[in-house]
């Protein structure tokens, strides 16, 4: 401090001195306000005041001219950001207009076209999107949307501009009498189910993903066989016999809005997409949603399905192997993968079951045209090791090397680490796998989440909800497919994660849910498709470990699934045994000439697996629309003494 | 000759023809038509509709469900000469419906309602077969819901 007093007394004088100086200047070119700041600090400066009223009255104008040349750019400054608050507020107005204009244009004329392409694009939002509401505004603001209050016919004055009103709970419906959560096949099935059996009901399903429900097959079969280069948009399938159709169960219009759920005269199933249930309140009879909104009901369906599984190795391995990783179950999953397939040079394939195999072989029939390297990856010793018995197994992995895959067998993986662009897949024998894109297809984790709030039993040898053989856990509220570890009457308690179960249980879910008090009994399939030689239906428990006995028989080309469809005049597997209802086949193509066989050539066949000596599974290999038998033949639980007789019951060696 | 093999737990048997022509004397369990857990066809054992068939696609569910059931009943349970005659306004009425979802019925539903083929457009609903017989229709083997 006494350092600051000695400077400012050795400056005092000078500040005098400059002062003079300025004034001297100041006299001689006039007054002039604009240069009388630059000398103004020195003679602020100035301990002593020079003195006179001169320099008192010059000192007053420099002030003056201070404070005004501040308030004029305070001014500016607050003018300015007026302005643009002012702008950014019409804006916002305008926008409700625009959309409410929008809207009741596409309303009015509910083209499949428009509506279509709604249901295609993904809605990553979490307020709720009722379906017929165009969602492709993405950047709208949610005030906006809440405010236009989807697609009703009246048309609302927006509220003021730049409140946030309430988002979500105008449009879901606080009370349905049929709740469904999660929006896929079992929840489908129950809800025509519930339809059909209860006229008028009203249904809503909530699921958390953008899409309606849709099948799962054609994600990992059909869709990859397709000619049509726009087919991750359409998702539409041309089947063996030429019919198309799309993966969704049913076009939006089939669908009502949840707003709607409550006033239409008839009901309707309604689909709130884009929300999740994330508490179950089994004694007050509701469910709460992400957004909080509460949902009453007086029937509920858990319909959760899965989610993939993952590698542990995989997971821990860091963002750069992560984000090019695939898990495949979802409709993204497969744009995505599509996409990746055409982009990259290799695609791995970790996994040796059913959604391995089938990726392994559609991503492999690709490889002939584009030089994709397609490997596939498991710890079993051949594809379907778990399913089929030994030979039938190493038999399959030779086909599926034929569609162009590189098959590496009885592979543990111990690491994947990202190096030099690639990804380092390395087993735990030591064998080094360079590949630019993993899928892992290694099993499905069944989504129990509200187990904890609703109080559900989880069970603990095959996951999933515990349910009777009615499918209902407590009251008033079923589980179906994936998700539901159920007692079946005939091979006891398990958990079957098949397309055909989830229709098969959905139904009946749904048919309980109407008052009908039936158990599981009619036995779902399923089936798989290997590329164009390889097919089979199956039907009950097909665990590699029963011992099995198979017949088979010499195959001809007239054996394979193409020509079983083609015959059927039906496209999806599965539909040639179902809708084929009043009509006889259609006429069968020209026969081709019969294939010399080979002495172990699994061609055509039956296969049984035996528990107990009971026969409680059996694969028709090659061998289509006998469903029925091989239904009956488990229904019925016998023990037969000669397999082969029951075989004969198969007429394998005719068409 | 059919030749037996065994593999550990794995029997394989390959089978000729003409062993297979041999009729098989594998017992198979007598069915009862009125087994309360089987899956039905179109017609219940009682004789009412099963509007849950899977035959019947999802018309009984879809927008229309309603009037398609009116129509339905009333044909199915129509005594006239030439039957269903008296219903030709529910008819009309499911038709109209029909009409406002071009994508789920398509306009082929002019006709009375036939057998189904299996050339049906497969995309959106089938026209609903009509089975008047007292026999169920044969059981559906697989439940996949297509339409």
């Amino acid at each position: 401090m006494l350092k600051c007093r000695t400077v400012w007394k050795k400056l005092a004088p000078l500040a005098r001195a400059s002062s003079t100086v300025c004034r001297q200047n100041v006299r001689r070119a006039g007054l002039n306000n604009g240069r009388i700041p630059a000398c103004v600090p020195a003679a602020h400066m100035s301990t002593g005041p020079a003195g006179g009223g001169r320099e008192n009255q010059l000192y007053a104008l420099l002030v003056g001219a201070a404070c005004l040349g501040g308030g004029i750019y305070a001014y500016r400054t607050v003018k300015g950001d007026s302005k643009r608050y002012q702008d950014r507020l019409e804006e916002i107005s305008s926008r409700p207009h625009k959309k409410a204009s929008e809207q009741a244009a596409t309303f009015i004329q509910p083209e499949a076209l428009a509506v279509e392409a709604t249901e295609t694009k993904a809605v990553p939002k979490s307020e709720p999107e009722p379906q017929a509401a165009p969602s492709t505004e993405k950047s709208s603001p949610p005030a906006t949307e809440a405010a236009v209050a989807a697609p009703s016919e009246t048309t609302e004055t927006p509220p003021a501009p730049g409140v946030d009103s309430v988002p979500a709970s105008s449009k879901v419906p606080s009370h349905a009498p049929y709740l469904l959560i999660g929006g896929g096949t079992a929840s489908f099935a129950a809800a025509r189910s519930i339809r059909a059996r209860d006229p008028g009901a009203r249904v809503l399903i909530v699921t958390d993903e953008a899409d309606l429900p849709y099948m799962r097959p054609p994600l990992s079969k059909e869709l990859w066989f397709s000619d049509d280069p726009s087919v991750t948009e359409t998702l539409r399938f041309k089947q063996w016999n030429g019919k198309e159709r799309s993966i969704y169960f049913q076009p939006p219009s089939f669908y009502i809005n949840p707003e709607e759920l409550e006033s239409t005269d008839n009901g309707g199933v309604a689909v709130l997409t884009g929300k999740k249930v994330v508490h179950m309140d089994v004694r007050g009879n509701k469910v709460k949603l992400d957004d909080n909104t509460e949902i009453s009901y007086d029937k509920c369906l858990i319909a959760t399905g899965g989610v993939p599984r993952n590698l542990q190795v995989i997971e821990r391995a860091g963002d750069e192997v992560t984000k090019r990783t695939t898990l495949f179950r979802k409709i993204d999953d497969f744009k995505s993968l599509d996409k990746v397939s055409r982009n990259v040079q290799s695609v791995t394939i970790i996994g040796g079951g059913f959604l391995g195999s089938e990726l392994a072989c559609a991503l492999g029939r690709r490889s002939t045209e584009s030089g994709l390297e397609v490997i596939q990856m498991y710890p079993e010793k051949g594809n379907m090791g778990k399913v089929l018995p030994e030979y039938l197994s190493n038999w399959t992995t030779q086909k599926v090397k034929k569609e162009g895959v590189k098959v590496i067998s009885e592979a543990l993986v111990k690491s994947v680490i990202y190096k030099d662009d690639k990804l380092e897949i390395k087993l735990k024998d030591g064998r080094l796998v360079k590949t630019d894109h993993i899928v892992a297809a290694v099993g499905l984790e069944p989504n129990v989440d509200l187990a904890k709030s609703a109080g559900l039993e989880v069970d603990s040898d095959f996951g999933g909800f515990r349910v009777n053989a009615e499918l209902q856990a407590r009251s008033n509220i079923w589980v179906a497919g994936d998700a539901a570890c159920f007692y079946d009457i005939r091979l006891g308690r398990r958990r079957v994660e098949h397309h055909d179960h989830a229709v098969v249980s959905g139904r009946l879910a749904g048919e309980n849910m109407t008052g009908a008090s039936k158990p599981y009994w009619h036995q779902s399939m399923f089936w798989s498709d290997l590329g164009p030689d390889v097919g089979y239906e199956a039907i009950g428990i097909v665990d590699s470990s029963l011992p099995t006995v198979g017949v088979f028989a010499k195959a001809t080309a007239k054996d394979t699934p193409k020509a079983a469809t083609e015959k059927s005049g039906t496209g999806i597997r599965s539909e040639s045994e179902t809708e084929d209802v009043a009509t006889s086949p259609a006429a069968s193509s020209t026969p081709a000439p019969p294939v010399e066989p080979h002495k172990d050539d699994y061609g055509k066949g039956v296969i049984f697996y035996l528990r107990d000596k009971v026969v409680v599974g059996i694969i028709l290999w090659n061998v289509f629309n006998r469903m029925p038998v091989a239904r009956k033949i488990i229904k019925d639980g016998e023990e037969h003494a000669d397999l082969n007789e029951v075989a004969k019951l198969f007429n394998i060696h005719e068409d | 000759m059919t030749s037996v093999r065994e593999e550990g737990k794995d029997r394989i048997i390959f089978a000729t023809k003409e062993d297979h022509a041999t009729p098989s004397n594998a017992e198979l369990i007598e069915e009862d038509p009125n087994d309360p857990y089987e899956e039905r066809g179109l017609i219940l054992p009682n004789g009412e509709i099963n509007w849950n068939c899977p035959c019947l696609g999802g018309m009984a569910s879809g927008p229309c469900g309603t009037e398609f059931k009116d129509a339905f009943s009333c044909f199915h349970y129509s005594k006239e000469e030439v039957k269903g005659s008296e219903c030709l306004e529910q008819f009309r009425a499911m038709q109209e419906c029909m009409q406002r979802y071009p994508d789920l019925y398509p306009q082929e539903d002019d006709k009375v309602p036939e057998e189904k083929s299996s050339e049906t457009e497969q995309t959106s609903q089938d026209s609903a077969p009509v089975q008047d017989s007292d026999t169920p229709q044969p059981n559906t083997e697989s439940s996949v819901e297509s339409s």
